[in-house]
Order: structure tokens, then C-alpha cells, then sequence
């Protein structure tokens, strides 16, 4: 699965470049994500621009990402697509979640 | 809903990757049927209730999963058939959402039918001669 993660000043970006997070594989997802963010840092900013969809099985394994993370160590989301962004609207994680609105770059917020 | 010439019909695995080919073709038979964004409201639908065909109906084995599309002003009416498990307590679940709590554990799953009832309308579950038939229509914009 194609995840790339990059250390900024915001913190560690997550880019998802797939265009599906579904539950073909949102194991996968997970696994990768897992890797990922044992580079330490302060938090952690999943950019979702390229995924222009989400069932609620990659909603799952976002929240099961979120989880494996401390308290004091959040997942952020930014440039969530419309389709994205309405699964996380109605199943109310729009409410747990931090989520930069589009044309904000969390990374360049220190 | 009888079978009439222009509905899409499809037969499929229950497996993932099988659900993910099915909605690549739905989403190519509507689009021009009706608009982008109802497009995406119909892919959330069935993909919630195909997965969970797959998850549940067909737990621990696998089976055959027909659906047909209708689009018709604006609104997409699917039905799907399997020969799966039957939904607990015979019914369609509610689909009553766990709010998260403040400090709590998040909920990782439970959220599918919670879309479906969401985004669709006239869900109606039946379990006949040991299968299972789930009818819906989608509001998808003229």
C-alpha cells in the first residue's frame, strides 16, 4: 500500500496515495500505518487528499490508528475529498477528530 | 423489483475485492445516470451493505451475491440477494449510531448500517426459501 510519511515542522505527514481506503484494505492500512509512526514525533497528520473514498472499514481502521497512538501524541486529518469528508460528518468522528480544512497546511503550522 | 432491460445486474463473489470490482462498475453505469455527488452516496450504501454481506452473511465461508441497479429521476433503487446467514433477529439492524464519549474507547466498527439508514430510504429485508433479499432506494439527484 502506498503510504509515505515525512517529518515537518507541524509533525510527521502521513500522504495516502491510494484512492480507496476500504475494507479490501483497511488491514493493510493499518499494518502500514503501524510502521509508519514509529518515527517519533509530537503528532501525527494524515493527508487524505488523494482518497477519494472511505467505508466504514477504513473509517475503523483510522480510529484503531488513532488508538495506537498515546494521548499526549494526536492524529490530525487534512484535505479530506467530499465523499471522505461526509462518512466522517455522519458517523460523528468529524467531532473526535482534528481536521484541517482544505488549503490549510497543518505541516507548515509549527 | 422485476428485472427490466437498462438495470444493471451483477453477480459477484463475497469477497472484498470482488465488492470493490462491483462498485467500480456500478459507478460506471451511473455516471451520466445521475450526479457525482449522489454517485458517491450510492458507492457508501452498497459498499456498506456488500461488506457486511461478505463479513456476516458469509462469515467463515464464501458465497455468490447478485445486485441490480435501477436509476430512475434521480433516485437509484438496488436490491441485492445471498445465500448467506440471515440478519440477526430477522430484521435490518437500526443501525443506532455509539456516540463517541469523551475519554472513552472510540468505536471501530458498527458504523455501516448506521450509513445506510442515513443515506437511503424504503430499506425493506426479507429472508425467503433460505435467502436473503435487501431492497433500498438511494436520493440521488436529478
Amino acid at each position: 500500500m502506498n503510504i509515505q510519511s515525512e517529518q515537518t515542522v507541524g509533525g510527521l505527514v502521513v500522504r495516502v496515495a491510494e484512492p480507496r481506503i476500504d475494507a479490501a484494505v483497511a488491514i493493510r492500512f493499518k499494518d502500514r500505518m503501524r510502521e509508519l509512526i514509529a518515527d517519533p514525533s509530537q503528532k501525527v497528520i494524515l493527508d487524505l487528499s488523494q482518497v477519494g473514498f472511505l467505508d466504514s472499514s477504513g473509517l475503523g481502521a483510522v480510529v484503531a490508528v488513532m488508538k495506537m497512538l498515546p494521548p499526549d501524541r494526536p492524529l490530525e486529518l487534512s484535505h479530506l475529498t467530499p465523499p471522505v469528508q461526509k462518512v466522517f460528518r455522519l458517523t460523528r468522528m468529524d467531532r473526535v477528530f482534528t481536521i484541517h480544512p482544505d488549503g490549510a497546511d497543518p505541516a507548515d503550522a509549527a | 423489483m422485476q428485472p427490466e432491460p437498462g438495470d444493471l445486474q451483477l453477480e459477484l463473489d463475497s469477497s472484498p475485492l470482488a465488492v470493490r470490482g462491483a462498485l467500480t462498475e456500478m459507478t460506471a453505469y451511473l455516471r451520466g445516470r445521475c450526479p457525482e455527488e449522489g454517485l458517491a452516496v450510492v458507492e457508501i450504501v452498497l459498499a456498506e451493505a456488500l461488506n457486511n454481506i461478505v463479513e456476516h452473511a458469509y462469515v467463515g465461508g464464501s458465497g455468490r451475491i447478485t445486485l441490480c441497479l435501477r436509476a430512475h429521476a434521480g433516485d437509484v433503487q438496488c436490491c441485492i440477494a445471498d445465500h448467506g446467514l440471515p440478519m440477526p433477529g430477522g430484521a435490518a439492524p437500526a443501525g443506532r449510531l455509539r456516540l463517541p464519549v469523551p475519554g472513552g474507547a472510540l468505536p471501530e466498527g458498527g458504523f455501516g448500517w448506521h450509513l445506510i439508514r442515513s443515506l437511503s430510504q424504503d430499506v425493506d429485508y426479507r429472508r425467503v426459501s433460505g435467502r436473503n433479499y435487501l431492497s433500498l432506494r438511494v436520493q440521488a439527484g436529478q
